[in-house]
């Protein structure tokens, strides 16, 4: 088998920067609104997420080419994938409680919060809707949450500081939240004149 | 029976009001904001949010006997899931121009928190008749949200309003409205004036 290299550093590139899954392309706002007050929290959040996002490209792809499409079942990807997530995040709950409970209680309900996180399901999809190979999958469900916890972290360090910041009473929380936000997409187009081979 | 209408009532305002999943409960943030880019997406994926709802909140509130609480959650999502298909089904059989604009946004709905939120705390507890109502408050509440924001952003960022041009000539549309930062903006500032006026009607009461 070839691996491209070049193609697979250009899928990082592309859904880190180019098309960041949370500022171009609006995916996880609910945690990413949700949980970015603390930063421990946001850099577990965005570890844990990069993990199951990355095990869930792994476990779907072999489903998907091997089962679903053999037996011409792909109108019932969206069902057995969040059937698929849902159960491999259970997992990991049930393992990250039985091996390491400081890691498990740091995390507390945001481990099983990822199932509903557009960011995992979104990922598959694209991944059989592009009928990327194996390693590309991989790749991308890999740079998608690097990606993700890239912007989580981000906006957490400057959510942190504007707690201290005079704001006009209404923009208090969330309103300037997603004001901060949208002056960071402004930020993240700058990224989008990169054209990748 | 009158007593039933007004149940039936309340509920509905509820939703499209003082509890509006986008400004109020801040769930199902990501398609909101994601394919609003005109009024006309905003509709699309309103009504289909519409559909899913009253589907899954029908059925959940239907069979909330039946299933044992320590399953639930894949159970609800699983029902949610197969009603997600149809609609992306019929969206791709009757309106493909419109699919393939919305694109995978459909699919996303599945783990759309609204959808699963309101079968949680709603349809699993109460019966078919308050779980109709709820389902079509929550989503003619959805709906309006998703239409005005893409309204501002259509308006603003080309000038017209579901296709139809609205401003003068010498308006020279904000392209950045369309584009990502403009969604942010957008629900922020709306975010903000509802603050703003739960305030003033906060004072008010308060001097009556």
């Amino acid at each position: 088998m070839e691996i491209n290299v070049a193609r697979l550093i250009g899928i990082v590139i592309a859904s880190v920067f180019v098309n960041n899954y949370v500022f171009s392309r609006f995916l996880g706002l609910c945690s990413f609104i949700g949980i970015s007050k603390k930063l421990e929290v946001a850099i577990g959040m965005g570890i844990s997420m990069t993990f199951v996002v990355t095990m869930s490209s792994i476990i779907t792809w072999p489903v998907y080419h091997f089962i679903l499409v053999k037996y011409h079942l792909e109108y019932l990807n969206i069902i057995t994938f969040i059937l698929i997530i849902a159960c491999f995040v259970q997992l990991v709950e049930i393992f990250v409680c039985k091996f390491n409970q400081a890691l498990y209680k740091a995390l507390g309900i945001y481990l099983p919060l990822i199932t509903c996180n557009c960011v995992v399901l979104f990922v598959t999809l694209l991944n059989t809707q592009n009928e990327t190979s194996f390693l590309e999958s991989i790749v991308q469900g890999f740079s998608a949450g690097v990606g993700y916890a890239l912007a989580l972290i981000l906006i957490t360090s400057i959510r942190e500081r504007l707690e201290l910041a005079p704001i006009p009473k209404n923009l208090k929380g969330v309103p300037i939240a997603f004001m901060i936000a949208g002056l960071m997409a402004f930020a993240f187009l700058g990224f989008s004149g990169l054209t990748l081979e | 029976m009158n007593n039933r209408n007004d149940c039936f009532k309340k509920c509905l305002l509820e939703g499209i009001c003082s509890n509006n999943p986008i400004f109020s409960l801040m769930l199902g943030l990501c398609p909101t904001l994601a394919v609003t880019v005109t009024a006309l997406n905003g509709v699309t994926i309103g009504v289909a949010g519409i559909f899913v709802l009253l589907g899954s909140n029908v059925i959940i509130s239907l069979i909330k006997g039946f299933i044992a609480p320590q399953v639930r959650i894949p159970c609800f999502v699983l029902i949610i899931a197969a009603f997600v298909t149809i609609t992306k089904l019929i969206l791709q059989a009757y309106m493909p121009l419109l699919y393939a604009k919305l694109g995978l946004f459909v699919d996303i709905m599945v783990v759309n928190c609204i959808i699963l939120g309101r079968a949680e705390a709603f349809a699993c507890k109460k019966n078919v008749i308050p779980s109709i109502a709820d389902a079509l408050g929550m989503g003619i509440g959805f709906t309006l949200a998703c239409v005005l924001i893409g309204s501002i952003r259509e308006i603003l960022g080309s000038g017209a309003w579901f296709g139809i041009k609205v401003t003068g000539a010498g308006f020279n549309p904000a392209i950045a409205m369309i584009l990502p930062p403009g969604a942010f903006l957008t629900i922020g500032v709306l975010m903000a004036l509802l603050n703003n006026l739960n305030e003033i009607k906060k004072r008010r009461s308060k001097l009556i």
